[in-house]
């Protein structure tokens, strides 16, 4: 074996890989955002819906977690364009990381909101809450509370596996390598770039949960309680 | 162009196969390492724990397409022919390893201190307390959350697919690029996979239901 590394290639490559990283940094801070909320909403909707609504929020999350989300990808890009229905490749991408980050925010929002007390719901409605108080107030906070590190781990795994965007030619980070190591010919010395990139997203992004739990459970951090 | 018909499903079901096997090689590959990572995990060498952990969190902390394209052309480096099926195999399998040897990591650990202590008093050493008294009990816990894994480890086979290896997600790509049919062809790849995962989904599912009923 006798491979000489070479990272000269990344003098002039390296805004590209900058602005690759600041793509898959905006794709994955909207999908997580817009699949907490779906997610939310589903859960809600299964803890506390109607029979058939429960029913078809169940089957949205069995169907979108017994998929690879390469699939899941392509039938937004591929499928929806033949059926007339023409999305960027940006948009594509947010879209079907929204819903695969929404199953899976589903399933676990799901666990902390049946983790609530009776009780608690009990003591909401002597108080005369409304059910949508009730959730608002009583429920949603503590519930997100449990099961926030969950959370924040399916936040990372999401802001992973949008790597597998480049296939529709999203020009996120590892399209951007992608590209590069075909104009250049060092893959591994590429990739290997990449790979430390994403090492070093997935650092920011843990850092960045602690910090939005930090603030957003402020009775936690006061009393220093773990749950 | 040509006209979707059966022999193109057919065409799909048989690659599924491929994604089968390639998600046996990465399920017993990563059995294979993940189990010594999970027992240097909680060994009493630092030195091993810090091995052990820091290489769970390199590869959980890249993304597994990273990691593809590294062993593929890793091992063009190292002058081996470019071959998919190995490739996809060796990455799969290192990033199996990460996720199980964290997974089974819990499961030993969660084994009550008083079963060591107990093993210690008998006079078992560290390697019979392992075999006789801490793995069989660990693994009636570790069972659910690797059966669910096995999920993750079929959908995720579907990747290879991006350094040209035949399985499913690819042959969907192939009957797409002469048919154009990517709703239909990408939705029946999407059911065919969802047959795949779907009952390891329930069986992950009772098996945990069942391990809390014992409790």
């Amino acid at each position: 074996m006798s491979y000489k590394f070479d990272f000269a290639f990344l003098a002039d490559k390296w805004p590209a890989f900058v602005a690759g990283a600041w793509l898959t940094i905006q794709l994955t801070i909207l999908a997580i955002v817009l699949g907490f909320v779906v997610g939310t909403l589903c859960a809600i909707a299964r803890v506390y819906g109607q029979p058939l609504l429960r029913r078809l929020v169940g089957a949205y999350v069995e169907v979108i977690r017994n998929t690879p989300l390469l699939i899941q990808i392509f039938i937004v890009y591929f499928g929806l364009s033949s059926l007339g229905l023409k999305l960027s490749a940006e948009v594509s991408a947010v879209i079907a990381l929204t819903v695969n980050m929404g199953a899976y925010t589903t399933e676990i929002m799901r666990a902390g909101l049946q983790s609530v007390q009776r009780t608690q719901l009990e003591a909401a409605d002597c108080l005369g809450l409304t059910r949508l108080q009730t959730i608002l107030h009583v429920v949603l906070l503590p519930a997100m509370e449990r099961v926030y590190p969950a959370l924040a781990s399916q936040g990372v795994l999401l802001m992973l596996a949008s790597s597998i965007t480049s296939q529709i030619s999203t020009e996120e980070l590892t399209a951007t390598a992608n590209l590069v190591q075909s104009d250049t010919y060092r893959s591994f010395e590429v990739y290997m770039i990449v790979a430390v990139v994403y090492l070093a997203l997935s650092v920011l992004y843990r850092v960045g949960f602690w910090v939005i739990g930090q603030i957003l459970f402020e009775r936690r951090r006061r009393l220093g309680t773990s749950l | 162009m040509i006209q979707l018909s059966a022999n193109h499903l057919l065409y799909l079901v048989e690659a599924a196969r491929w994604t089968v096997l390639l998600s046996l090689i990465a399920f017993v590959g990563g059995g294979l390492v993940g189990l010594p990572l999970a027992i240097m995990r909680v060994s009493s060498i630092g030195m091993l724990r810090a091995v052990a952990s820091s290489y769970i969190q390199l590869v959980q902390g890249t993304p597994l397409l990273i990691i593809l394209f590294l062993s593929y052309f890793g091992l063009g480096i190292l002058g081996y022919k470019l071959i998919p099926l190995i490739a996809a195999g060796i990455s799969l399998t290192l990033y199996a390893a990460a996720f199980l040897g964290e997974i089974w990591r819990g499961c030993i650990q969660a084994v009550p201190r008083t079963q060591w202590e107990a093993s210690d008093c008998l006079g078992l050493s560290r390697a019979q307390q392992y075999a006789y008294v801490i793995l069989p009990q660990a693994v009636r816990l570790a069972t659910p959350p690797t059966v669910g894994f096995m999920v993750q480890i079929v959908k995720n086979t579907s990747l290879a697919s991006v350094i040209g290896f035949v399985e499913l997600a690819r042959a969907g790509q192939i009957v797409n690029n002469s048919t154009f049919e990517p709703f239909v062809i990408f939705s029946a790849v999407a059911a065919i996979y969802f047959v795949l995962c779907y009952p390891l989904s329930i069986a992950a599912r009772t098996l945990e239901r069942r391990a809390h009923a014992g409790r």
